[in-house]
């Protein structure tokens, strides 16, 4: 199979693999750059558990080829904390409002929240469920994540207006 | 005293890792030289198999292996897997083998195996196997599964039923001989999945010697797991350990030990490399096992004030293709039909039948939904018929508090007398009309149909047998650096096990939260254990880990009394220090006693002194404790589309006493959730050959952010009698009576039409056909 390097960074560091063209980016963050923080529920794009940002958007990384983030810049869950140990305050809010049971949906949703906080600091309820209808949980019924989201959104103007 | 844990709501410890990317699921583990496994599977739902021509996959580049069943390992290669919880009732006692030998019984049967450098050369290598199938007629529709004309599921059976049997008390037919009125549904529940995000996955590491066989899998039951391995591949359980490590989400089809977990063990020890196998959510729909269909026909028999005199009817269960988990589920739902009324005579004939189906096992609720479906549709049936209230009809058949414990007259899946030990019905449906005004609804109803809008209200009431038997372990012990470890058969896939368990061990044993070191999910920490199904953990594990922390804590107030030289009425114990109340209050820390008990080489311990400060505890139950609750639900249908939009949803919930709020709340809000889904999205649905037809989160709907509101919940807390604790399972209850709550409040909406909805899920093409069948557009249009 034919390959085809390509350089990226990730949460900041430099990569640079080659890869064969038919690989995921999926694939390429967890299983060559050990980031299994990352993770993949569907593999056909639907359930969101894999959502990255690449250049700042939000994207399916189980539809996403490795080669198509070449010079690109890509963001996962391990990119989120302030540092090792650290919650950042959309994670410590998910922790505070028990917005995650089993935690396998919780990277994507992470991802599409930070997306909309930086992009809308003061979002409605409806627009946060709106927003997240592209990433799908069977544990909690929303309920926690919707609050947690809400919260952190709260927290970040507070932090940001002092 | 420290802050107590019990009944707070505590921060979960599982969270912080999960939040950061570093939780360790089993895709998530590697190990050098590992091997990449990709089952074939049948594309016929009935077949038999000719002959299986493996040569152009081996020979691709990069493929180690293609096994199939004459290449497993004795005596997996000839045997059935073992039937789980067998039962005499069941006729044709059938389970698959881990690769099919001769014959194929559903879509997606594994047929063989690849073995590859990667996930990417094992798929391209299972194209290139060529299998040669005779293709047989299939069984689809369960509903005529038992007729004489048939086809036959298996080639090896004389008809389709697997099981018949009869769950009975009083004398239902002089019942409904005298009765006044007797009101018949003919109800057809339709199957969906668990569906956890993460599908299955097992890895398989043998060490170099071949002596111990780590096996890692998105299970909820290890130690079943571990002895079904030990069974089929001949070995001694000690040479065995199987790992849950986090599991994205379990629901009940991880509760079942399946071939996959079977054969990647055989293939890594006879390759003797470690062995990947992760399920892609295709195969997910085809080969995790399902649940819900079932085709109840049941008449209810009242007097003129709607008491109830009698339940009959049928019940016929969709087994699908094989029986690995016996006849549990419509076995559970004829138990849990009387539900929280005074049924004096009951009589409910099921017929369990086989179909080229993947096999049924428990999902979320365990038959349950389906029966609070079937009972609480006969509940409207007699308000709308006697023209009573819906609520009021209820009030008048609830099992009052005063008669608990309540024996209802049939025997639970425990094989114990169904006995609800307690519980307050009338109580919680009271709650649950207050939490979003039942009696001003009817006047919303009007101004909302004023602005031509139509809303309905529904009501949903359950009793639920929980915090099933055998037992579940917990192991207590004191490290010498202080911290308090907890290891437990009991799993996690989400529920916070470590965090409530952490909470009792907490206050009991008197150390601080932060510094117990927890052990879940591993059969090398604790050596019996049983795991994750029929909302058990709470019950068992919580009880056990009680029992184990006071004996610890015994032995840590009688270990510093001694050595400080005290009585040992004299010692308090709290966050990890023994004190004493005495003099200028001298203490040891838990770090200072862990190595006194550990004793010294060569010195005999004191008299009476057990080695290290260490207890185990297995709590058994005397039966299950029953759960129960309400559910009411306000709706809004669109005729033009037919959808329902869910506007309020109330949750008045008792599974006794509550160890972590926050957590129960979660287990309620997640197991609505599940239960929207199977109210009015989730079917996994299948082609006359039983061919499924929805294989993608695409096709299959599970609800999103959008689809399922914040419930408003409130606990009635009736403590259960049967465990120290007094507590209740709250996994399940969620689930149990959502459908039927919705599926009415949806026919309430549309009550001027008079449409009737007797099926779940009630999809929107369901409500069109209902009301064009009545001819409603013509009047919509009139109106308009």
């Amino acid at each position: 199979m034919a390959t085809r390097s390509i350089s990226l960074l990730v949460n900041g560091r430099r990569y640079e693999r080659e890869v064969e063209a038919r690989l995921t980016l999926a694939d390429l963050l967890r299983h060559e750059l050990a980031l299994t923080g990352t993770h993949v529920g569907c593999e056909h794009g639907v359930c969101g558990a894999c959502t990255v940002l690449i250049d700042g958007r939000t994207a399916r990384s189980c539809l996403t080829f490795a080669v198509q983030v070449d010079g690109c810049e890509v963001t996962t869950v391990e990119g989120l904390a302030p540092a090792e140990g650290e919650l950042n305050v959309l994670q410590q809010a998910f922790q505070d409002h028990h917005g995650l049971q089993c935690g396998f949906c919780t990277p994507g949703m992470l991802m599409t929240l930070t997306e909309l906080l930086r992009d809308n600091p003061d979002p409605t309820e409806s627009e946060v469920r709106d927003v997240l209808t592209g990433n799908l949980c069977r544990c909690t019924g929303y309920a926690g994540i919707v609050a947690a989201a809400l919260e952190a959104a709260r927290r970040l103007r507070v932090q940001q207006g002092s | 005293m420290g802050a107590k844990q019990f009944g707070a709501r505590v921060a979960r410890m599982e969270d912080p890792a999960l939040l950061s990317g570093r939780g360790r699921f089993v895709d998530d583990i590697k190990f050098p030289g590992m091997l990449h496994a990709c089952f074939v599977r049948s594309p016929h739902a009935h077949a038999r198999i000719g002959g299986i021509d493996a040569s152009a996959a081996r020979a691709l580049p990069g493929v180690h292996a293609v096994l199939t069943a004459d290449d497993l390992p004795a005596p997996m290669d000839l045997n059935r897997m073992p039937m789980l919880v067998p039962n005499p009732a069941i006729a044709a006692s059938l389970t698959q083998h881990c690769l099919a030998r001769d014959e194929v019984c559903y879509v997606g049967q594994a047929v063989a195996v690849v073995l590859a450098d990667s996930r990417y050369i094992a798929e391209d290598a299972i194209a290139l196997v060529e299998v040669e199938y005779d293709v047989l007629p299939a069984v689809s529709d369960y509903r005529s599964a038992d007729k004489p004309d048939a086809p036959r599921a298996h080639l090896t059976l004389d008809d389709n039923v697997a099981s018949k049997f009869r769950m009975a008390y009083g004398d239902a037919d002089a019942a409904f001989a005298s009765a006044p009125h007797v009101f018949t549904e003919h109800i057809w529940q339709h199957r969906g999945g668990g569906m956890a995000l993460e599908a299955r996955a097992v890895v398989a590491n043998p060490d170099a010697t071949g002596g111990l066989l780590t096996v890692w899998s998105a299970t909820q039951t290890p130690h079943i797991c571990r002895r079904m391995l030990a069974d089929l591949l001949d070995r001694d359980l000690e040479s065995i350990r199987v790992i849950a490590p986090d599991v994205g989400g379990g629901f009940g089809p991880k509760a079942i030990f399946y071939a996959e977990e079977a054969v990647i063990p055989a293939t890594a020890l006879k390759l003797r490399r470690p062995v990947k196998w992760t399920e892609d959510r295709r195969e997910h729909f085809m080969c995790a096992t399902q649940e819900r269909d079932q085709l109840w026909t049941v008449s209810i028999a009242v007097d003129d004030g709607g008491k109830i005199l009698g339940v009959r009817g049928t019940l016929l269960h969709d087994t699908g293709a094989f029986v690995p988990w016996g006849i549990i589920m419509p076995y559970i739902a004829a138990a849990t039909m009387p539900g929280p009324y005074v049924i004096p005579n009951y009589a409910l004939d099921i017929k369990v039948v086989l179909t080229n189906k993947v096999a049924t096992t428990p999902v979320r609720g365990a038959g349950r939904p389906q029966a609070v479906f079937a009972m609480e549709r006969l509940m409207d049936r007699v308000a709308r018929e006697l023209k009573l209230d819906a609520a009021e009809v209820r009030f008048r058949n609830f099992i009052q508090p005063q008669q608990m414990p309540y024996a209802v007259g049939l025997t639970f899946r425990d094989g114990k007398p169904l006995v609800y030990d307690s519980g307050d019905y009338p109580k919680a449906q009271n709650e649950a009309l207050r939490m979003i005004d039942y009696a001003a609804f009817k006047q919303r109803k009007a101004v909302a149909r004023e602005q031509g809008r139509f809303i309905g209200i529904g009501i949903g009431n359950y009793v639920e047998g929980t915090g099933l038997g055998p037992y579940e372990g917990v192991t207590v012990r004191v490290l010498p650096n202080g911290k308090v470890a907890v290891a437990t058969g009991a799993t996690n896939q989400g529920q916070g096990t470590r965090t409530t368990l952490g909470q009792i061990v907490a206050d009991r044993v008197g150390c601080r939260f932060e510094e117990i070191v927890m052990t879940v999910g591993d059969t090398a920490a604790i050596p019996q254990g049983v795991g994750a199904f029929a909302s058990r953990q709470a019950v068992n594990a919580g009880s056990s880990a009680m029992i184990a922390s006071e004996v610890v804590r015994t032995q840590v107030i009688k270990l510093a009394a001694q050595t400080l030289g005290v009585p040992e009425s004299d010692i308090d114990v709290e966050d990890g220090i023994a004190v004493a109340r005495s003099g200028n209050r001298p203490s040891l820390t838990f770090r200072e006693l862990a190595r006194l008990a550990q004793g010294m080489p060569g010195f005999s311990l004191p008299p009476g002194q057990t080695p290290g400060l260490e207890h185990t505890a297995y709590f058994t139950p005397p039966q299950a404790s029953y759960c129960s609750g309400t559910h009411l639900v306000e709706v809004e249908v669109d005729p033009m589309t037919g959808a329902v939009k869910i506007l309020n949803y109330a949750v008045a919930h008792d599974s006794g006493t509550i160890i972590n709020p926050m957590i129960v709340d979660g287990q309620i809000q997640g197991g609505v959730a599940h239960g929207i889904g199977n109210a009015l999205l989730e079917w996994m649905r299948y082609d006359e050959n039983a061919q499924p037809l929805t294989t993608t989160f695409a096709d299959y709907l599970i609800p999103m952010a959008t689809d399922v509101p914040t419930c408003k919940i409130v606990h009635v807390e009736s403590p259960s009698p049967l465990n120290p604790l007094g507590v209740k399972g709250a996994g399940e209850g969620g689930t149990i009576p959502a459908a039927a709550a919705i599926v009415a409040a949806a026919e309430d909406a549309l009550s001027e039409f008079g449409v009737h909805f007797a099926e779940t899920p009630l999809v929107p093409e369901r409500i069109i056909d209902a009301l064009r069948a009545v001819d409603a557009y013509a009047r919509l249009s009139e109106i308009a």
